[in-house]
């Protein structure tokens, strides 16, 4: 069995142990949002920890998904499959478009260029209040297929979990496959790979497509679950909090994904006790980690075991 | 035309505020190559301890200097303290840290001030000037002639002074200054410190004009981000044309086509220039070597 097969059989364990441990369906609930970031925030690091590429505008993608599930559904009655495959598939023909042009760009240029997509995105959802509800939000129907539709944490985790294992399955055969490999050839050098034969431009594009349905998947899900949602989602805190999760954790690392999702939703909900106080910590916590341990948490953890 | 020197003037005033922002982005930039993402911290700070300061029963232009003071060393702090010890790490690690100080600062300001807004008294009043049919307020005239006189000072400074020019060498090339003796570890120090100065005068100035809260860096911040880029990260001179495009742009914009579309003109003009110019309009357009 391949380390990559031994991993994701960890993480089905651990999904399965989960629920049975939870003292409470608040902690559900948490966990919950913490599988939902945690499809974002894989999508996201194909893009930054493989291919290496910044996006600090991702949020926008997940806002798009999660308000196309709200809008088809409440306002046009479409199935909520059909809503979230739509957001899917128009979300990836939006990221496809502008991908060369943006991917182009190098550095703090692509850094500019991401926030500002995300942020557009965001504005159009605040203003539109005719489609969205404007600042206001607008509430979302429930996840219903085929008549039937999820109750109650417990219910949903189970549909949460799948989708996550489901995600970290595709993100890692798509790491070990020869889309992968042009990714990391091309992170490594762009001139380089190039120079093999890698088409450079067509892989960037190709892996911020996918990262941009991942987000937009994760939109849909979080719509749906919450049953309300609100500009915020796009918004560009919500865009560097995913991003955050992804270097926290570890850049390409997909089980470095789930572990900064779980860590960065869980901890200001930890630190909401601490009245005023949890911005604070939550941006002191977020220098030292970064000055301590550069590479994220979990490579950084596998490299000390490894080499103790 | 009454209407469009009206547009004029707004323009001119937050293009004025957003080429200091914008200055401070490109002073760090170019010291240290790092993506300041606390510059608008700096610009909250400028506005929020002026009005606390002059509430207390200061004077305003002491109010003004302690805030600018405040400012300053939340900049030393900032590089000594977190950028300091990585400042060999990537790109991304490096704006998640100045995202982890922007967040800190926030949340302190939140904690000290509460979250109303506030708003800083008029320089000189509140009575507006009459020109050509439209009204200029007092305090647009303050931003522009501090704006302009603080351009004008930092360009004596990094070109007429030796520790100025120092700087600007290190920026070329940062091993070759080392090795005709300049400690690059002070250039960053008074770099961050710089933007924390230009960045609270920004604030203070702005202030009157605009309320400002805990949270009014952020997109300040970002459209100084934007106003840089949009020159050429790293130009001066870019940075100042580009934080007046910028204002002059949001202003017409809102003036005559949508104002809830305001705050969205600068990214969509980014993305434009982007698109054509990867380097922004000023930006070199040097070739990386392989």
């Amino acid at each position: 069995m391949t380390s990559r097969w031994k991993a994701l059989l960890a993480l089905a364990t651990l999904l399965i142990l989960l629920p049975w441990l939870m003292p409470n369906t608040y902690v559900l609930d948490v966990v919950n949002r913490i599988g939902i970031n945690a499809i974002a925030v894989i999508g996201l690091n194909l893009v930054m920890g493989y291919a290496g590429q910044v996006s600090l505008g991702h949020a926008g993608f997940f806002g798009l998904g999660a308000y196309a599930s709200a809008i088809l559904t409440s306002r046009y009655g479409w199935p909520p499959l059909a809503a979230m495959g739509a957001g899917m598939v128009g979300t990836g023909l939006l990221a496809f478009v502008v991908a060369r042009p943006i991917l182009r760009l190098k550095g703090h240029y692509l850094a500019m260029a991401t926030l500002g997509l995300g942020i557009i995105v965001s504005i159009v959802i605040t203003n539109e209040s005719a489609w969205t509800g404007g600042p206001d939000g607008m509430p979302v129907d429930a996840l219903r297929v085929a008549g039937l539709a999820p109750a109650g944490e417990f219910q949903w985790y189970w549909i949460i979990a799948a989708c996550l294992w489901l995600a970290a399955w595709f993100a890692g055969n798509l790491v070990d496959s020869p889309v992968g490999r042009a990714l990391r050839a091309l992170h490594g050098s762009e001139a380089a790979a190039q120079s093999v034969g890698v088409d450079v431009a067509r892989y960037k594009a190709r892996v911020f497509t996918i990262s941009a349905v991942f987000a937009s998947f994760a939109g849909s899900l979080f719509a749906h679950y919450v049953g309300f949602i609100t500009p915020q989602v796009a918004s560009f805190l919500h865009s560097i909090e995913l991003v955050t999760m992804v270097v926290v954790g570890g850049m390409a690392s997909v089980h470095g994904s789930v572990f900064g999702a779980a860590l960065l939703t869980a901890l200001p909900q930890l630190l909401a006790e601490f009245e005023g106080w949890e911005m604070v910590v939550f941006g002191a916590l977020l220098i030292l980690v970064m000055v301590l341990l550069p590479r994220g948490l979990v490579p950084t953890l596998v490299r000390r075991l490894r080499h103790a | 035309m009454a209407e469009f020197l009206q547009f004029l003037f707004s323009g001119l005033t937050s293009g004025s505020i957003y080429a200091l922002a914008a200055l401070g982005f490109a002073i760090i930039f170019n010291a240290s190559g790092v993506i300041n993402f606390a510059q608008g911290e700096f610009i909250m700070l400028g506005g929020m301890v002026s009005v606390f300061l002059a509430a207390a029963g200061l004077a305003l232009p002491l109010a003004i200097l302690g805030a600018v003071l405040v400012a300053v060393v939340a900049g030393v702090l900032i590089d000594k303290a977190a950028i300091e010890p990585a400042r060999d790490a990537e790109v991304v690690t490096l704006i998640i840290i100045t995202i982890g100080a922007s967040i800190l600062i926030q949340g302190l300001a939140q904690v000290i001030f509460g979250k109303g807004q506030h708003a800083l008294k008029p320089f000189s009043g509140d009575t507006p000037l009459a020109i050509g049919g439209a009204s200029l307020l007092p305090q647009s005239l303050w931003v522009m002639a501090v704006s302009a006189l603080v351009v004008v000072a930092l360009w004596a400074f990094f070109n007429r002074t030796r520790f100025g020019k120092a700087m600007l060498a290190s920026s070329y090339n940062r091993l070759g200054a080392q090795l005709v003796g300049i400690d690059t570890r002070r250039v960053w120090l008074v770099a961050f410190a710089l933007s924390g100065a230009l960045g609270a005068i920004a604030g203070a100035l702005a202030a009157p004009i605009t309320m400002t809260s805990y949270d009014a860096g952020l997109m300040l911040g970002l459209k100084g981000f934007v106003a840089a880029t949009l020159g050429g990260l790293g130009s001066g001179a870019g940075a100042v044309a580009g934080g007046l495009v910028l204002g002059l742009a949001e202003a017409m914009t809102a003036g005559y086509v949508s104002s809830a579309y305001k705050d969205a003109v600068p990214f969509v003009l980014i993305l434009l220039v982007l698109f054509f110019l990867p380097r922004g309009i000023f930006g070199s357009r040097a070739v990386d070597r392989v």
